[in-house]
């Protein structure tokens, strides 16, 4: 018998993520999500917080440094950045924050558009298995998983539910 | 043969030789894919680091400058090194020549040729002696194929149209010496064009053209009655031996795209040509520089289509591939 995977509270998670995100207001910040999940989340955010702001997204697919094993993503997503970033408060949002790799791709992308004036990071699970020096800033629920168990969120934009599986 | 030439035992596509043979679902794959590096080509950092550390030869036989420039911008936005070569062709024993040059290349470890040459089939000839991890793509081959400017013809279509499925398509001019309307009529009928016809003089008719699934016409009223896009083509005079026309003041009376005969088609119908125009010849520049002209977005476009093939090729397609 496996344990029983953790119950999240999305919600509950997504709130703690706004409270987390209050020093950051006064500055002004951009919000910039990551297809899919991490845009998902943004907008549910942005939503809570009163952002009036457009939406940054990006889709990292042509960042990704797995690229010559896994090929191109068909389904790659425009990135869009509407704004002019240079000198902007970037808070960087995604779903799930494992290897940090995601987020390596993601800050490379940004910096083709601009020079940020400083980067937050927002992740709504943040669970172990890091490869990078990358942290999170706000993280809505921290899970500790075994290294087969993967993550996923789906229903969105409106039905948000975490799926956690064995990885094949 | 050709099919099982372009892909490899996985069913990945590995070389670009033409657009004979593949599916509907590949072609809108790299459409679609191209769509996604338009956003690239129109940012401040025109970059992606998709194919860094990978050598493309531009090993062209033949001259030309709008496909070669848009190749290596292509590369180059890619993040690739880029090698451009100019090689005029030798008259004599040119199977040898080529591979011996491809060979030679090949041992620099370049990773894709582009091959432009005079003679059908040379791009299939490399890609039959190339290692597994070399790949090709067909920059035109003789009067055979030139796949991806068929490419960028159906992604201008289906950007400035919608749906190819629901429209009346007409190719115009030397149909019987292009390689560039028998890519695009692959690259139609495969994507499920309401009507393809091709319209052109007799003697620049090839012989039995309705097998490719196109209606033939040799009038210009007739042919662009109600079509939604015009697909002009250049008159390839260099490959003209004889007499096909019989003058070129003819010809453009008959068959160069004038505001009279555009006129025919649907009001809101598209101009398209691959380039370079004959003025005066191929299409009137009252047409060439009108509203209905979108001559120019397609070379922009070919860039985007040019990245889209590269990356589908050299890092396979993802549906065998491993998401992690």
């Amino acid at each position: 018998m496996t344990p029983a995977a953790p119950t999240v509270d999305i919600d509950a998670a997504l709130a703690r993520m706004a409270e987390g995100l209050q020093p950051w207001l006064a500055r002004n910040p951009v919000m910039v999500g990551i297809h899919t999940g991490g845009v998902w989340i943004a907008q549910k955010l942005r939503m809570r917080l009163g952002i009036t702001e457009p939406l940054g997204t990006l889709d990292i697919s042509f960042y990704r440094d797995d690229f010559s094993q896994v090929g191109v993503n068909p389904q790659v997503k425009a990135s869009n950045l509407p704004l002019n970033i240079d000198g902007r408060h970037i808070v960087l949002v995604d779903d799930v924050l494992q290897t940090g790799r995601t987020i390596r791709a993601a800050l490379n992308e940004i910096f083709d558009y601009g020079r940020p004036a400083s980067v937050a990071l927002a992740v709504l699970i943040e669970r172990d298995g890091r490869e990078l020096p990358i942290e999170a800033q706000v993280v809505g629920e921290h899970l500790r998983l075994s290294k087969n168990k993967h993550v996923k969120l789906v229903g969105g934009p409106d039905r948000l539910e975490l799926k956690i599986q064995e990885a094949r | 043969m050709t099919e099982s030439l372009q892909f490899d035992a996985r069913g990945r596509l590995r070389h670009l030789l033409t657009l004979e043979g593949l599916s509907r679902r590949t072609l809108l794959e790299i459409l679609d894919t191209a769509e996604s590096f338009i956003a690239v080509g129109e940012r401040e950092i025109k970059k992606v680091p998709l194919l860094r550390g990978q050598t493309v030869v531009n090993l062209f036989f033949e001259p030309s400058t709008r496909t070669r420039t848009t190749f290596e911008i292509a590369a180059k936005r890619l993040s690739a090194d880029v090698i451009n070569l100019n090689v005029s062709a030798s008259s004599t024993s040119k199977g040898e020549t080529l591979l011996d040059t491809v060979r030679n290349l090949e041992a620099m470890h370049t990773d894709l040729f582009v091959v432009r040459h005079n003679e059908s089939g040379a791009a299939h000839l490399i890609a039959r002696h190339v290692p597994a991890h070399v790949h090709i793509i067909n920059a035109g081959d003789g009067r055979h194929a030139h796949p991806t400017q068929g490419l960028l013809d159906a992604f201008t279509v289906r950007r400035h149209k919608g749906d190819v499925g629901k429209l009346k398509v007409a190719i115009v001019g030397d149909i019987l010496h292009s390689r560039v309307a028998r890519s695009e009529i692959h690259a139609l009928t495969t994507l499920g064009a309401k009507e393809v016809r091709v319209i052109a003089p007799k003697t620049l008719l090839p012989v039995a053209v309705e097998k490719l699934g196109v209606t033939p016409y040799t009038d210009m009223a007739a042919g662009l009655k109600d079509v939604d896009v015009i697909m002009m083509l250049r008159l390839q005079r260099e490959r003209m031996a004889g007499a096909h026309i019989p003058s070129e003041q003819e010809y453009f009376n008959l068959y160069g795209l004038t505001p009279e005969k555009l006129a025919h088609a649907k009001k809101d119908a598209i101009v398209m040509h691959p380039g370079p125009m004959n003025r005066g010849l191929d299409i009137d520049s009252a047409v060439a520089d009108g509203p209905q002209s979108v001559i120019l977005p397609q070379v922009t476009y070919g860039i985007a289509v040019r990245m889209a093939v590269m990356a589908l090729i050299l890092g396979g397609t993802p549906e065998t591939g491993r998401r992690v």
